[in-house]
């Protein structure tokens, strides 16, 4: 497997199944660990970064975990290769724009990603469709026990495992989780997540502050307290608390515009689908503001010129780094509008 | 530990006010009581990062903190407060002291680990984390009027006590 194959597979977390995906679109867990007897990378060395490098994509490629993994070298990886990864979810942003020896172990069905030398030394990282923390725990578990019974990580009686930034010690844990949200902003509800997650001290990506919509209707959820506190309960919270909570608001405002704005609701959807089909010029974020009403006319059974799996291609390819992979050769910024319009028009009406 | 607003003691403290003149002080009120209190809460969403950052920035109070440093990488309090990043694992030992205050306030209170350990990790830490866990449960269980599941951690904890002997 070749970063060039993955650029055109949908990837794990857009498949579009799983519970609760009519508003839940992915699940990730990370752990973040490091090794004992190393510096924090903000104050290693070149070659203690290449050291721990070497020690770590060693111990994945010895171990079940990684054996059919693909190991990417970031460091020496072409940028639109990073960027590719990015859009795919498998590396941060921060990944893919830091400095130094550093890499990603993907699994083939890209559900893990093992960052090596980005804020920590290890992040251990398993994504799904939909919400499935108990699954996503059991991975990133086992991939700890097994890397953690040959290696020494880091970890201090009272503080837990131990990161570079206090903001991440104790259990290590960020769940994540990221759900689409249209009907709770043209309910204007949607600062009722805003304060409900203020509460309950999670942090909400997504959300520039007052007034400010996020691309395409998407929000992450993820939590910021990761110690006193054990995994087991954090999985829970989000699980059985949080995530229905917020999933029941947005049920209940897509109930209320069917209801009541039936005939809006629809102009909106159609409105897209015109854009989306004869446009010229297309920006990422228009697109995905398009596809947004779409995406829950589609889950709520009133819209059925394509389904959700081709809504799901599209939204990934027309990234900029997936674009110009298939397209074949690189493009600027307004090359990119035109084929990214092209492409959508072709991949909507043949 | 829950911080309970000091006014009403029924909500959850999420306005927090330290006071620096005349001497340090600090409040813990709900939104509620703190609006009440006369005091204006923007309904900003401060991250745990951005909580960290502004304590961070602000001096310990704490005579010659700043110039405490790290044995292994050298790393001294004040770098950390800077960098807002730490040098080394071996950091939370030397500023442990330090550290801990602030590690408690990002965390919603939580001051000790009770989360999973690592195999490698000898029994006592298995131990302490257990004890630190169900003595924490022990306390909800009280604060909710659960007396039953409370004398039944109870047995738990006297009997992970009573285990180190054996």
């Amino acid at each position: 497997m070749t970063l060039d194959d993955l650029a055109r597979l949908t990837g794990e977390w857009l498949r579009g199944v799983g519970p609760m995906s009519d508003v839940v679109i992915s699940s990730r867990v990370r752990l973040a660990r490091n090794l004992a007897d190393y510096p924090f990378l903000a104050t290693a060395s070149d070659s203690e970064r290449a050291d721990i490098y070497r020690t770590l994509a060693e111990r994945i490629a010895a171990t079940p975990v990684g054996s059919d993994a693909l190991l990417v070298d970031v460091e020496t990886t072409e940028p639109i290769d990073r960027q590719l990864l990015v859009e795919r979810h498998l590396i941060s942003r921060q990944h893919a724009a830091g400095e130094g020896h550093r890499g990603v172990s993907i699994s083939p069905s890209e559900t893990r990603a093992l960052m090596i030398n980005e804020e920590d030394h290890l992040r251990i990282q398993a994504l799904r469709s939909g919400l499935q923390l108990e699954a996503l725990w059991n991975e990133v578990n086992e991939v700890d026990d097994a890397l953690g019974a040959s290696l020494s990580f880091a970890f201090d009686r009272q503080f837990g495992y131990l990161t570079a930034c206090p903001t991440n010690v104790g259990t290590g844990i960020r769940v994540s989780v990221m759900v689409h949200l249209p009907a709770l902003r043209l309910t204007k509800e949607i600062e009722r997540v805003d304060r409900a997650a203020r509460d309950l001290r999670l942090a909400v990506r997504g959300m520039y502050g007052e007034g400010t919509e996020a691309v395409g209707d998407f929000y992450q959820i993820s939590n910021q307290t990761t110690l006193g506190i054990t995994e087991d309960e954090i999985l829970r919270n989000f699980g059985e608390k949080i995530i229905p909570k917020i999933v029941e608001y947005e049920w209940a405002a897509r109930e209320s515009l069917t209801q009541h704005r039936a005939a809006q609701l629809d102009d909106k959807v159609w409105r897209a689908y015109g854009i989306l089909c004869n446009a010229r010029c297309m920006s990422s974020e228009e697109t995905l503001a398009r596809l947004s009403p779409i995406r829950m006319a589609i889950h709520l059974g009133r819209f059925d010129e394509f389904d959700i799996a081709t809504l799901n291609e599209i939204f990934l390819h027309i990234q900029p780094a997936h674009l110009q992979k298939i397209h074949g050769t690189p493009l600027d910024g307004e090359e990119r509008s035109i084929a990214r319009a092209e492409y959508i028009r072709k991949r909507l009406k043949g | 530990m829950i911080f309970r607003c000091q006014r009403c003691h029924q909500a959850k403290a999420t306005v927090h006010i330290t006071d620096m003149m005349p001497e340090q002080n600090e409040q813990h009120l709900c939104e509620e009581c703190a609006e009440k209190e006369g005091i204006i809460v923007k309904h900003q969403h401060q991250t745990t990062s951005a909580i960290l950052q502004e304590f961070i920035k602000h001096k310990t109070g704490i005579a010659g903190a700043d110039d405490r440093a790290c044995p292994k990488c050298g790393l001294t309090f004040r770098e950390f407060r800077l960098k807002g990043q730490l040098g080394c694992p071996h950091d939370y030992e030397a500023f442990r002291s330090l550290l801990a205050p602030l590690i408690e306030r990002a965390h919603e209170g939580g001051t000790h680990h009770v989360g999973k350990v690592p195999s490698t990790a000898d029994s006592t830490i298995h131990r302490e984390t257990g004890l630190v866990r169900l003595r924490r449960e022990l306390q909800e269980a009280i604060e909710q009027e659960n007396y039953e599941e409370a004398a039944r951690v109870r047995d738990q904890i006297q009997a992970l006590e009573t285990s180190e002997s054996s």
